[in-house]
């Protein structure tokens, strides 16, 4: 029991730690999200895939960088309602 | 792992990116000269200006072999020297400085704090520093937040402390600043979003009021803690914050920017909001919001303003006004802040401002440019909005405010730097019929998009151009004494005459000077303090300064058939073989030693070393001889004209040429002797200083000419000018001190000289025909030249003419008016000419209209006029996005140029009414095109390609085979669906087509003529975001994707033949395997490359040289793959990689090995950039390498520069 209890705890420091370590009740919505997330992110820290997605939409970096980021709040739509 | 595969490459750099991630300014060498550092790609650039020339030089170069995301120039308190923070992919914080002793970057610190990668929750994307230096945050996009303490111990070193934590979950970051405090606690601001309600709230109310914060983190020095001091809601739309200096400078606190207004916020300050002006002009969209892109604040004496930039490039001032206190005098309370319009030049990522009155802009596209400041705009007519007149509140309603943009006013541009960022495409080709081909690219976007043309070469500077009465043989300059500093007389040697010219304010011959003008000379030299020899076939003629002549005659029935000189000696041979050397004695007089050395062959040429310092004499005289021999003669007194060694030759020499060069492998410089032979091939080899042996010889074969040596002088460097069918310049190259053999691009002179006056103290002067030409070497940081032809809009693809040396570019940009629209609205206005004048938009850009397309088709001629000949506009909102050439069947030779192109175009999220594929016929060979039909397809075409007299086209997921009709194309075949998303780019060969999707690799398709099928047959495993890919050979290709990946892949042969067996090819489309096609292909080779490669193609890049992969990437970056031939080389440089891994790893700390196999572990290719650092190592660590690789120095260094000059550049 003390074993469980211990892989627990460690499975929610890496939750903490590692943000979208998923769980048994990860649901598709967190995990979509958490996906998308991860992808915008990419685009905006790699600068070469910034670049080529700005000049695909014909804006400034700054402006393609503003877009992701502001995707990123909620990239995938409103979350599902939850039964209690 | 790398050792399993069977084909190696190395990968080299030949130009490196010049996209700028980030620019910096600081005092990196420690004294009060500020220096810029960009970082591209993967590069730190460190340029200095020259504020005499009004330009900055690249001083230093360096490939961090890492992910440069963000950087920060800091200074300790009591230091006058900047240290640099690198934010890279590695996990780790780097602070690095430049040492300028040794011209190099030195790591002081590297502390690892998380995973590398570019991560989402791994800080590494911002990065602020505390204005006073003591300390900086580390962000990443989400949650985790880093703050080190920096600080000195007491030998004054810098010394970090370990991270403190200031982690909020769910939160992200939109920007990040350090505020300036002055010595108080420091602060960092951030830009926050909390995104944890709206996660949570399914009826979407939580998302709709989420709420944007500017979030102050306070470090506490004394407690060594972070917390979160104070929050303030701004506007949902912001998107940066800016500094505003504190403590005596200024009320602290940070502006953010956002849509359409800039406000001030500070925890004990009012806000304080202006709006962005939008500009007037009939063509402008008068409800269109701008951002502000970049800015920079810069601090004067007592005052300091802020130059904001928005999306369309206009510059505004933003400046302060402090409430005054009783006294008169300003105190810490703002009363309202006022911006006004300064000046447009192209958009920026960075922009610099210099204490020394410069402003350097890194442009988002395009050449980066560098500006001085005339004024201020302080004193002018332009309006000012101050923010007594807008409301505080971002939510409160106000009046948008104008501007009328105008040329620039306050700002002259000095220099512009050269960057092929974004490229787009490249094509290499040799239409000019010279030695090697040339490299052509479509670059940049919007109006200022560029079509360059790039050769191999140095770029010369011409001063002077005259025609001379007759053909001369040989030029030559000299002083009169000593210790001038500029050369008196241009000596020029006609057929049977010597003219002389005295170089001074005008340049005119003279007759006076003791020289005999009735011969042909062979040599001039300054003998001495101050007396003068001239070599002629019958003797030499000593003329001292007095004006007293001494001659010496040759010996009956001979002549002097070559002759070499320094200032002490001289030596000429007889053409008897016999060998006459003198020297200059301590009376002044020149002596003959009585000996004469008899060589049993014709003597060709000869060569003195120069005398070194402090030496009466130079040691060696170096003898060419008709049996292919070079032999080293020793002429210290004990042994004079004895043999010391003799190296055997290919061909005749023709030219001996001693000189010392700076070399890589001593670390200072050696003595070389250069041999020029009859078969044009260039030999450098090293004279042993102690023994006159002659070791360690590299060769390069320069044109089909006998070769010339000239010494001469660039930059202060000893080079040497290898003339042959064209003039090449042999220098070390400045950085990694690599022998370098570059061709000048200049005419080919057919004999060169130093030449030095006031105007121009390092030139050299050459002699075409009858032509005197002077002329200098401005660079030898760059040896590629490109000459830039302006287009339109931003190129999508281009296409060569099959026969003539002409290319057709394909244009378009999206959210920009076309023309028509352009001229209508102006038109329509009903304005006189008068105020509607058109801004040039290579600065102020297009006017822009959303889901508005502008396209055009333009002819380019890189060659004769170098210009656009003729261009058509597309109507009707369609978008030129891709090009092909083909012939058609049934119409015999003609070849029709074929557009692909799409109406109404969405780009995100993709989307399009149609697409059509427009036919032009050529006109007056090529250099006009004419419309002839198009033909409406469902989707934009993306990707086309000649396919056996018929035209294959990519449409979505399809493949669809055209033929020519009378009224439109006519559809002959197709696999429907080819791919799984969309055709991006083909390649074809014979019944082949492979084709690479935008998300899952490539697909190789046979087409079966019997059944009129095309029939997928292999495809990979392994999903990659191609952007194009290429034919290496019929089973293999070469591709590049969106993560800036290189790969080449391979079909099993067994599946090649099976494809290619007769028939209808049913077997192939009944074995289909798990909703795939039937077979694999194999990965060959992969390399991360971190730009993005959009074209690749196999070539030779230079004259003989063998065929190498050129990929040309987004960044602007032009890369080679040079395969290699022997197994013992790939080990060899296998093991050097490794070595270098070990010993001289990435100094922004990212491990090499995971780099290179950022996303698929690299294969098959070695990283040639990072062997070549071995160049550039200290002494020591070279020692160590070579003694690992059981080789020496010079041996490694030869291998590691060779494979660099045989394969490019």
């Amino acid at each position: 029991m003390a074993d469980k209890l211990r892989a627990q705890q460690q499975l929610e420091a890496l939750q903490a730690r590692y943000v979208g370590t998923g769980h048994a009740d990860t649901t598709p919505f967190e995990w979509i999200s958490n996906i998308n997330r991860d992808s915008l992110a990419s685009y905006v820290g790699h600068p070469a895939m910034l670049e080529y997605m700005a000049i695909g939409m014909g804006v400034p970096r700054e402006k393609a960088r503003l877009q992701f980021l502001e995707k990123m709040i909620q990239p995938v739509g409103k979350p599902p309602e939850t039964q209690e | 792992m790398a050792t399993t595969s069977n084909l190696f490459m190395l990968s080299l750099t030949v130009q490196p990116p010049s996209s700028t991630t980030q620019v910096i300014l600081g005092q990196f060498s420690g004294t009060r000269e500020q220096q810029l550092i960009i970082g591209s790609g993967s590069r730190l650039t460190l340029y200095r200006p020259d504020t005499h020339e009004l330009k900055v030089k690249e001083v230093l170069s360096h490939d961090c072999f890492g992910i440069i995301r963000a950087l920060s120039a800091f200074r300790l308190a009591g230091s006058n020297k900047d240290f640099v923070i690198i934010g890279s992919d590695s996990g780790r914080i780097a602070i690095i400085e430049y040492v300028p002793a040794e011209n190099r970057f030195h790591r002081i610190h590297l502390e690892t704090f998380g995973k590398s990668g570019v991560r989402r929750v791994i800080p590494g994307q911002y990065l602020a520093v505390d204005p006073k230096g003591r300390a900086c945050m580390l962000a990443s996009i989400e949650k985790n937040k880093l703050v080190y303490v920096l600080n000195r111990n007491t030998q004054a070193e810098l010394t970090i402390s370990s991270p403190l934590e200031a982690h909020k979950p769910q939160t992200l970051v939109f920007a990040m600043v350090g505020l300036d405090v002055g010595y108080e606690n420091p602060i960092f601001a951030a830009l926050e979003v909390d995104y944890g309600d709206s996660d949570t709230d399914p009826t979407g109310e939580a998302f709709r009021n989420v709420e944007k914060q500017l979030v102050y983190y306070e470090l506490d020095l004394g407690l060594n803690h972070v917390v979160r001091k104070w929050a303030d809601t701004v506007c949902r739309t912001a998107n940066l914050l800016f500094q505003v200096p504190g403590g005596a400078d200024g009320p602290s606190g940070v502006l953010v920017c956002g849509e359409e207004h800039i406000s001030y916020h500070h925890s004990n300050q009012d806000v304080f909001r202006v709006p962005i002006p939008r500009r007037r002009g009939v063509t402008e969209d008068p409800e269109r919001k701008r951002y502000i892109t970049t800015g920079v604040m810069h601090r004067m004496r007592g005052a300091f303003f802020l130059l904001l930039q928005t999306e369309d490039g206009d510059l505004f001032k933003l400046t302060f006004e402090m409430v005054m206190g009783p006294d008169k005098k300003p105190t810490g309370r703002v009363a309202r802040i006022s911006i006004k319009y300064f000046d447009t030049i192209p958009v920026a990522v960075g922009l610099c401002v210099m204490k020394s009155g410069f402003l350097f802009a890194a442009c988002e596209n395009g050449n980066h440019l560098f500006y001085q400041f005339e004024k201020l705009g302080d004193e002018d007519e332009e309006e000012e909005f101050t923010s007594d007149d807008f409301p505080a509140d971002y939510r409160a309603p106000y009046k948008p405010v104008y501007f009328n943009p105008r040329g620039p006013e306050n700002i002259a541009l000095c220099q512009t730097i050269d960057a092929m960022n974004p490229q787009i495409g490249c094509q290499v080709a040799n239409l000019t019929d010279g030695d090697a081909p040339q490299i052509y690219s479509i670059c940049g976007t919007g109006a200022r998009s560029t079509f360059r043309t790039l050769k191999h070469g140095l770029d010369v500077l011409e001063i002077v151009e005259s025609v001379l009465p007759s053909m001369p043989q040989a030029v030559w300059t000299t002083k009169t004494h000593r210790d001038e500093q500029f050369d008196a007389y241009i000596i020029l040697s006609f057929a049977n005459a010597t003219l002389v010219l005295s170089i001074g304010e005008n340049v005119e011959e003279v007759t006076e000077t003791g020289f005999l003008a009735s011969t042909n000379t062979i040599a001039v030299q300054l003998l001495g303090e101050d007396s003068l020899a001239q070599v002629h076939p019958r003797g030499i003629r000593h003329i001292r300064a007095g004006g007293e002549i001494n001659e010496w005659h040759a010996p009956h029935h001979r002549t002097i058939v070559a002759a070499t000189t320094n200032d002490q000696q001289v030596a000429v041979a007889l053409s008897s073989g016999e060998i006459v050397y003198f020297e200059v004695d301590a009376t002044g007089s020149l002596a003959e030693y009585e000996e004469r050395r008899e060589m049993s062959q014709t003597v060709l040429c000869l060569s003195l070393g120069p005398v070194p310092e402090g030496r009466v004499r130079s040691s060696f005289l170096a003898v060419g001889c008709q049996d292919n021999t070079v032999r080293i003669l020793d002429l210290d007194p004990s042994r004079t004209l004895e043999n010391r060694s003799v190296q055997g030759l290919t061909s005749q020499p023709h030219s001996l040429s001693i000189m010392s060069m700076v070399d890589s492998s001593s670390g200072g410089s050696s003595l070389y002797l250069h041999i020029g032979l009859h078969s044009g091939v260039y030999i450098r080899t090293v004279i042993d200083e102690a023994t006159g042996d002659l070791i360690d010889t590299r060769t390069h074969f320069l044109g089909p000419h006998p070769v010339r040596l000239f010494r001469t002088s660039v930059k202060g460097q000893p080079t040497m000018l290898a003339l042959t069918s064209r003039p090449w310049l042999a220098y070390s190259e400045p950085q990694t001190k690599a022998l370098t053999l570059s061709p000048v691009n200049y005419h080919n002179i057919e004999w060169g000289w130093s030449f030095s006056s006031e105007v121009c103290p390092e030139g050299i002067v050459g002699i075409h025909g009858d032509y005197l030409r002077i002329f200098t070497i401005e660079d030898l940081n760059k040896n590629l030249s490109s000459e830039s032809i302006p287009l339109s809009y931003t190129p999508r693809g281009f296409v060569k003419h099959p026969e003539y040396p002409l290319f057709y570019v394909v244009e378009s940009d999206v959210n920009v008016l076309s023309v028509a629209t352009r001229q209508k609205l102006i038109s329509d206005s009903g304005v006189t000419n008068g105020d509607s004048t058109v801004l040039p938009p290579e600065n102020f850009g297009y006017p822009r209209g959303r889901g508005h397309w502008a396209s055009a088709i333009q002819v380019v001629d890189p060659v004769a006029q170098k210009a656009v000949l003729h261009s058509i506009e597309l109507e009707e909102n369609e978008a030129a996005l891709c090009v092909a050439v083909t012939a058609f069947h049934d119409y015999g030779d003609e070849q029709f140029l074929i557009v692909g192109t799409g109406k109404d175009v969405v780009p995100v999220p993709r989307g399009a009414t149609c697409g059509f594929i427009h036919v032009y016929r050529f006109e007056e060979d090529g250099r006009k095109i004419v419309f002839h039909h198009k033909t409406r397809v469902e989707s934009p075409p993306k990707a086309m390609i000649p396919f056996q007299g018929r035209i294959a086209v990519g449409i979505e997921r399809d493949i669809r085979i055209y033929d020519l009709g009378k009224r439109q194309l006519l559809r002959k075949a197709q696999a429907a669906p080819a791919v799984a998303h969309m055709v991006m780019s083909l390649a074809t060969q014979g019944n082949r087509i492979i084709a690479a999707d935008m998300k899952e690799s490539v697909t190789y398709l046979v087409y079966k003529p019997q059944s009129n099928r095309l029939i997928p047959f292999a495809d990979d495993v392994i999903p990659r975001w191609s952007t194009n890919i290429t034919m290496i050979d019929y089973e293999t290709t070469a591709g590049g994707d969106k993560f800036g990946n290189f790969w080449l892949l391979r079909c099993p042969e067994k599946a090649s033949e099976q494809a290619d067996e007769e028939g209808d090819g049913a077997i192939l489309v009944e074995r289909n395997y798990l909703h795939g096609t039937a077979h694999r292909v194999g990965l060959v080779a992969h390399f991360y490359t971190q730009d993005i490669p959009l074209s690749i193609q196999k070539t030779p890049l230079t004259a003989g040289g063998r065929d190498v992969l050129l990929w040309a990437g987004l960044q602007g970056s032009l890369g080679i793959m040079v395969p290699f031939v022997s197994r013992e080389d790939a080990n060899f440089f296998q093991d050097l990689e490794h070595h270098m891994r070990s010993t001289a790893p990435p100094l922004a700390g990212r491990d090499h090995l995971i780099y290179r196999s950022y996303y698929v572990p690299v294969k098959g290719v070695i990283d040639g950039d990072l062997c070549e650092q071995y160049l550039t190592l200290p002494r020591e660590a070279k020692e160590n390498i070579a003694g690992e690789l059981d080789r020496d120095i010079t041996e490694v260094e030869r291998k590691v520069q060779e494979v660099r000059m045989r394969a490019a550049f």
